[in-house]
């Protein structure tokens, strides 16, 4: 049996009188792209948070790689990375400064090659000298997707990564990490609101609504259990039925 | 500790300084200001028949200590924003970075900062009044250390309040230590306050530093008291911010303000 790179158990996190995740449970194999997939106010970017040590869980435990989150951070986010369209980088700086900082950040070896080839493969060498600050939204994106691939992580966390992406590039991205997983074994946990998208990368979805784990297996098994046309449709259900709820 | 992640922060932080007027106004042209400000006071009241024992030693050498206790109070507080700015404060604690050493890098800043101004405001204070800091003689060396020390402890403590509270704190990052400024007996001997002032003035440990530069500039008494007090204030104080650091740190992530700090 292969042992998770990532096994959450009972996670659960309470803010005051909200249940923001209510006892969650889920395992990433290494190399498996799984799909974190929910309405607004599911709970998968606080799940995401959590897994990054960046909030406390009020109960459950994360493991990573055999090792818990709580005594081995250092080790675990050392092997980590994320992107989301909702955070952004030192804007005074320039691309290449950034990615040089955080290839230091993470003690990395040999960083003006690695520095160069994550620039190539994500096709912003020309952005190299320019000042984060007059990047548009696009090109950030691709810059905070370059800060996570620059360090190699084993995991890689991704919230809505294509977001603000044209069709072209979203679909670049999309090959770009697919490549990773297949030639470093990657694993991915990936949000997104593009059901086609989702369908496209996952190997298996968590539906989450309202902070619980309402679904679980590859789309095709989602869509045929809630007796659906697609996932969409799928999504759009579960989204109306927690709106009703609220 | 890491010290390739530290000296990773330090490097992030130095860059800003090359494309930033403002910021290298802030080390530069403000201190400048200040001192030519200050300098055409102590001279207008050396004029008007003030007969304070080294008066210019006084004012200019106390202004230019205290502006050591500001900058290195700002270099951690601006640090700080810097990256809340910035909204890099996800990128940096989803990295293997410690809160601790977060805090070595923006020290190891404001050690920066307070060389940068020290310099100018010392040169300067040579070329337009003639006056030489190092008069003072070894003692400037734990003055300034306790005065950078007790910035550091407040630029800690407004930190953690603006990791609490998010930017409606912001201001605290430039004002919080002029709170200290009256009871710090910078300009005036500690026996001018009333009563129950000066016992809050002995509890700061910057009181007793300017009380020592006085004696040593008036006297040329040894002011062992004036810096066993400091010493001792200092290192409660230090420890006290230091664990409340940690305590809102653990909060921050506990309630995810973490995360929502700089929305």
């Amino acid at each position: 049996m292969v042992t998770p790179v990532l096994q959450v158990t009972n996670l659960r996190k309470r803010f005051g009188d909200f249940t923001a995740v209510d006892d969650i449970s889920f395992s990433m194999k290494p190399g498996e792209i799984l799909g974190l997939l929910g309405p607004n106010g599911a709970g998968k970017t606080t799940t995401i948070h959590m897994l990054l040590g960046l909030i406390t869980p009020t109960a459950g435990t994360i493991r990573m790689f055999g090792l818990d989150l709580r005594e081995h951070r250092e080790t675990i986010l050392s092997q980590v990375n994320f992107s989301s369209t909702y955070i952004s980088m030192p804007q005074s700086l320039t691309v290449e400064e950034n990615l040089w900082i955080v290839a230091r950040l993470y003690g990395l070896a040999e960083i003006a090659r690695r520095v160069d080839l994550v620039l190539e493969q994500l096709e912003i060498a020309d952005l190299r000298h320019k000042v984060t600050r007059h990047l548009s939204s696009g090109q950030l994106t691709r810059v905070t997707l370059a800060k996570a691939l620059l360090t190699e992580p084993k995991i890689l966390f991704l919230d809505e990564p294509t977001a603000s992406l044209d069709p072209d590039i979203a679909q670049k991205i999309r090959s770009l990490l697919k490549e990773a997983r297949r030639s470093s074994g990657v694993s991915i946990l990936y949000t997104s609101h593009n059901m086609r998208e989702m369908e496209e990368m996952s190997d298996r979805i968590i539906f989450l609504q309202r902070g619980r784990i309402v679904a679980e297996g590859t789309a095709r098994e989602i869509v045929a259990r809630f007796g659906q046309a697609d996932l969409e449709e799928v999504f759009l259900k579960l989204a109306r039925e927690s709106r009703h709820r609220t | 500790m890491k010290l390739h992640r530290i000296l990773a922060l330090l490097t992030r932080h130095l860059y800003l300084y090359r494309r930033s007027l403002p910021r290298i106004m802030e080390i530069f042209y403000w201190p400048f200001l200040d001192l030519v400000i200050w300098g055409f006071i102590t001279l207008y009241l050396g004029r008007a028949g003030g007969h304070l024992p080294g008066m210019v030693t006084f004012f200019l050498g106390a202004l230019i200590l205290w502006d050591m206790l500001f900058r290195s109070h700002q270099g951690i507080t601006i640090s700080f924003l810097e990256e809340l700015w910035a909204r890099n404060l996800m990128n940096l604690f989803a990295s293997p970075l410690k809160p601790g050493e977060f805090l070595a890098a923006t020290l190891l800043m404001s050690i920066f900062k307070v060389t940068c101004v020290s310099v100018v405001m010392t040169l300067c204070a040579a070329a337009f009044y003639s006056y030489n800091l190092l008069q003072v003689g070894l003692w400037l060396i734990p003055f300034v250390f306790n005065l950078v020390l007790m910035g550091w402890a407040i630029g800690v403590f407004t930190t953690s309040l603006i990791m609490r509270f998010g930017q409606e704190a912001e201001v605290l990052a430039w004002s919080m230590v002029f709170l200290f400024q009256p009871i710090s007996c910078v300009f005036y001997p500690m026996e001018v306050l009333p009563a129950w002032l000066r016992v809050l003035a002995m509890m700061n440990p910057a009181a007793h530093i300017f009380e020592g530069l006085r004696s040593v500039v008036s006297a040329g008494a040894a002011p062992a008291a004036s810096l066993a007090w400091a010493f001792g204030l200092n290192g409660l104080l230090a420890a006290a911010v230091i664990a409340w650091f940690y305590q809102t740190f653990a909060y921050c992530k506990e309630q995810g303000l973490l995360v929502r700090v700089g929305e």
